[in-house]
């Protein structure tokens, strides 16, 4: 049997030429922007995290040779290009006020109360374009001005708090950890508890499964595998 | 001829296939397998029966246990430190708590230990990366908890012993089940946005090897919703964290007791002696250790670390012969081969179909059954697509989701996924995916018991060492379900958090010493082991090959 994972045939690589913090090297086209860093000499260890797009470590912003925009990008997610001139971003400095969610009201007073400046917003929409999660940054905050924080909460869901449009803002937001207060409040106070699970917890503290569990504990493998084969699949 | 711009020319006409069948294949189950059959596609299949994968350990507690090689070369390695050189005298950290690990695991220890009573800044977390840099931020599928009238924590335990292969810890099976709906109403305190529907009802469906539909899913971030809530709690606590700064091995003090850690500053090199009554352990898996040259999904820090070190002081480690290949791991793009494919995508419908469009298993046994199944259709039977890169795979069918569930429910429920193959020019509303198994999580670890304490091979708690999360071996037996790590993290990380409280209301820490990795120094010698490796491995290497051969260090 083969589980090789291996590769089989190796193509003749083309090579590309990319500009890390304005020193230049070649690197295989086809790479992210992370692997080809490693390619070239570096070991990570800031501006590296998940390598999937999922922890927001490897923001990177970078141009191209004769481009005058700038772009950002997360490493781990993008391709190399010939002639990118780039650097990472490796931390945000942001303010992250403290606060205790259980006394807070879900409405606009209590983001306001923690975070004034987003009122400073000038609409210029740069959070929206640099986003590498495509969020509407812009509209997530004029719904939390507008006081509708449920429409906040669920704009800004798939934020991975790389901080890029915080380092964009004209009007100095940090954007993710306001984010993460207005889901907290919706996820607290606005979306309904559930009712089957504070029914089942209640079974659970008056002991309803206690028995059953004790006995299961002790059965062995032969009672498991018969409960097991016996197990009622729901479609 | 149809056009998949994402995809190369050799891939369409099989892609066609996949389109011509799938309206037929909608009204089509494939027969579950039997208990024999499955044992069976598992011996001849599976990674982890092939013999020259494994050796026995030549030393420290579990000597004679057989593990894959590459954890064998970690759990038989040299300590980082020399003893010699570390000051034991002038301690830089006097804590109450000391977790290792800034993962799941640890902040929801620390975050219960907190509730129990510690203050916060008598609590350290010390990480290797950022606070938040593991695992489980990349979870995506779910967490599992029976909360459901049709359900029970009863079955919930059933499903989780018989997908271990009957080879849990039971008790720590019951533990998992009977707390999972305690942490889902926990989580829905703190504010996490799980998926519901109007009335409040969470919105549940299957995971391979569930025989209820228990999954609680934040879209296909579930891990990133529950991590970030967890950290803007602890920030919001003011609970110390130290980043960038990994343990390289355990303290003990003159009484056998496990006392703190050496911490290892990654940027400026230098050490921290942290003394500590007890110290919590989650430090997580080992995926990037890429057992048999697996690519994995696992996160850059994915080392097995805290094994290493619970190892050096005795700890009893257990099920590490078993290791999870997740069925479905992107084999195509090459950028992103070996990334997760969320078990959630066969969760809601699509199937796995082989060149010809035709399926091959049932897409929702447990895991490691429709893993093998996948590497038998590629490599027994030769009906894979194989890629550029030489790389073989099957497709999984996503556009079945959009005509089962109603168009819009892959952006609606899969956006990470949406979005990943997207940015690589591939729709996967309209076109399949072209997966393969990758290296997914570490099945075994450190033995604990109900009070998350690590215990020794005796079955004795380790005194002062608590242990949570995937370092932990037992709970799952040897093959974990979807949606039971992020459960894991939280049942146990909980547990953990409790027990160390209760701890150090009476611990006493003695004088420090590290003169078991002196021990473990002789215990080696007198194994006859002779190796240059050195662990905790702390991160992998993957520098170029002309740049490792020309790199020189130069003391300047």
């Amino acid at each position: 049997m083969t589980t090789s994972v291996t590769v089989e045939k190796k193509p003749k690589t083309k090579m590309v030429k990319i500009y890390i913090m304005g020193r230049e090297y070649l690197v295989p086209e086809g790479l992210t922007i992370l692997k080809a860093m490693e390619y070239a000499g570096y070991r990570l260890i800031r501006g590296v995290g998940c390598r999937a797009g999922f922890c927001g470590a490897c923001s990177t912003v970078y141009r191209l040779k004769g481009d005058y925009r700038l772009y950002t990008a997360l490493a781990c997610q993008t391709t190399v290009q010939d002639g990118m001139y780039l650097v990472q971003l490796p931390f945000v400095p942001a303010k992250k006020p403290t606060y205790d969610i259980e006394k807070l009201t879900p409405d606009l007073s209590s983001v306001l109360k923690y975070f004034p400046e987003i009122t400073r917003c000038v609409q210029c929409n740069t959070c929206t374009k640099v986003c590498p999660q495509e969020i509407q940054v812009m509209d997530a905050i004029q719904a939390i001005l507008r006081g509708d924080l449920a429409t906040a909460a669920h704009l800004t869901f798939d934020c991975i708090a790389c901080g890029i449009c915080s380092m964009r803002c004209p009007a100095e937001i940090v954007h993710y950890h306001v984010f993460q207060l207005v889901r907290r409040l919706y996820g607290k106070y606005i979306a309904k508890p559930s009712k089957h699970l504070r029914e089942r917890i209640k079974e659970i503290e008056e002991g309803k499964f206690r028995e059953e569990l004790d006995r299961l504990v002790m059965a062995g493998v032969e009672e498991w595998k018969k409960l097991y084969a016996a197990r009622e699949i729901e479609p | 001829m149809s056009e998949y711009p994402g995809y190369p020319e050799e891939f369409w006409e099989s892609i066609e296939k996949v389109e011509e069948t799938r309206e037929r294949r909608l009204k089509e189950t494939f027969r579950r397998l039997t208990p024999e059959e499955k044992e069976e596609l598992l011996e001849k299949w599976h990674p982890d029966y092939r013999p020259e994968g494994k050796r026995p350990l030549r030393v420290g507690p579990n000597k004679g246990d057989y593990v894959p090689n590459e954890v064998a070369d970690l759990l038989e390695a040299h300590a980082l430190i020399d003893p010699k050189e570390i000051d034991l005298t002038d301690i830089d950290y006097d804590v109450d708590i000391l977790v290792i690990g800034g993962g799941g695991a640890g902040a929801v220890a620390t975050l219960w230990a907190n509730y129990s009573g510690v203050p916060a800044e008598n609590i350290l977390i010390a990480t290797k990366l950022r606070l938040g840099d593991a695992n489980t931020k990349m979870a995506q599928g779910g967490i599992q908890a029976a909360d459901r009238p049709e359900d029970s924590p009863v079955i919930h335990f059933i499903d989780i012993i018989g997908g271990g292969h009957f080879a849990n810890k039971p008790e720590l099976v019951r533990a998992l089940a009977e707390d999972a709906p305690l942490i889902i109403k926990w989580h829905e305190e703190l504010g996490l946005m799980y998926d519901k529907d109007e009335e409040g009802n969470f919105i549940e469906i299957h995971g391979g090897g569930t025989s209820k539909k228990r999954m609680h899913a934040a879209k296909d971030y579930t891990g990133l919703e529950i991590m970030r809530n967890l950290m803007d709690e602890i920030w919001n606590k003011e609970i110390p964290v130290l980043e960038f700064s990994p343990a390289v091995e355990l303290l003990m003090d003159e009484n056998g007791q496990v006392a703190g850690a050496i911490l290892y500053n990654l940027e400026t090199k230098q050490y921290y002696v942290v003394r500590a009554k007890a110290v919590v352990l989650a430090t997580g898996g080992f995926g990037r250790l890429h057992i048999q040259r697996f690519p994995t999904t696992n996160h850059y820090g994915a080392t097995m670390d805290g094994v290493v070190m619970a190892y050096r002081i005795g700890a009893h480690l257990r099920d590490l012969d078993a290791t999870q290949y997740h069925p479905t791991g992107a084999a195509f793009p090459e950028q992103i081969v070996g990334q997760l494919v969320t078990e959630k995508v066969r969760g809601l419908g699509a199937q796995l179909v082989n060149v010809d469009g035709e399926q091959f298993i049932y897409p929702l046994e447990p895991r490691d059954v429709v893993a093998s199944a996948i590497i038998r259709e590629c490599y027994g039977r030769n009906k894979g697509v194989i890629t550029p890169t030489g790389m073989r795979g099957v497709w999984l069918d996503s556009p079945m989701i959009e005509l089962i569930h109603g168009e819009g429910t892959i952006k609606r429920y899969l956006a990470a996924m949406y979005r990943q193959f997207k940015r690589f020019n591939i729709d996967i509303t309209k076109e399949p995916i072209l997966v393969f198994p990758t290296l997914h999580y570490m099945n075994g670890g450190v033995e604990i018991n109900v009070y998350a304490q690590a215990l020794d091979p005796n079955g004795n708690p380790i005194p002062g060492l608590f242990a949570c999360g995937e370092v932990t071996g037992g709970v799952h037996g040897k093959n974990r379900l979807m949606g039971n790590s992020l459960l894991d993290v939280n049942v146990f990380g909980r547990r953990a958090g409790i027990s160390a409280a209760k701890h150090i209301k009476h611990a006493k820490v003695g004088k420090l010493t590290l003169k078991h990795v002196e021990k473990w120094e002789r215990m080696l010698k007198e194994a006859g082991i002779v190796t240059d490796k050195k662990a905790p491995m702390l991160l992998p290497d993957y520098r170029g090959e002309r740049v490792l051969s020309r790199a020189i260090d130069i003391r300047f």
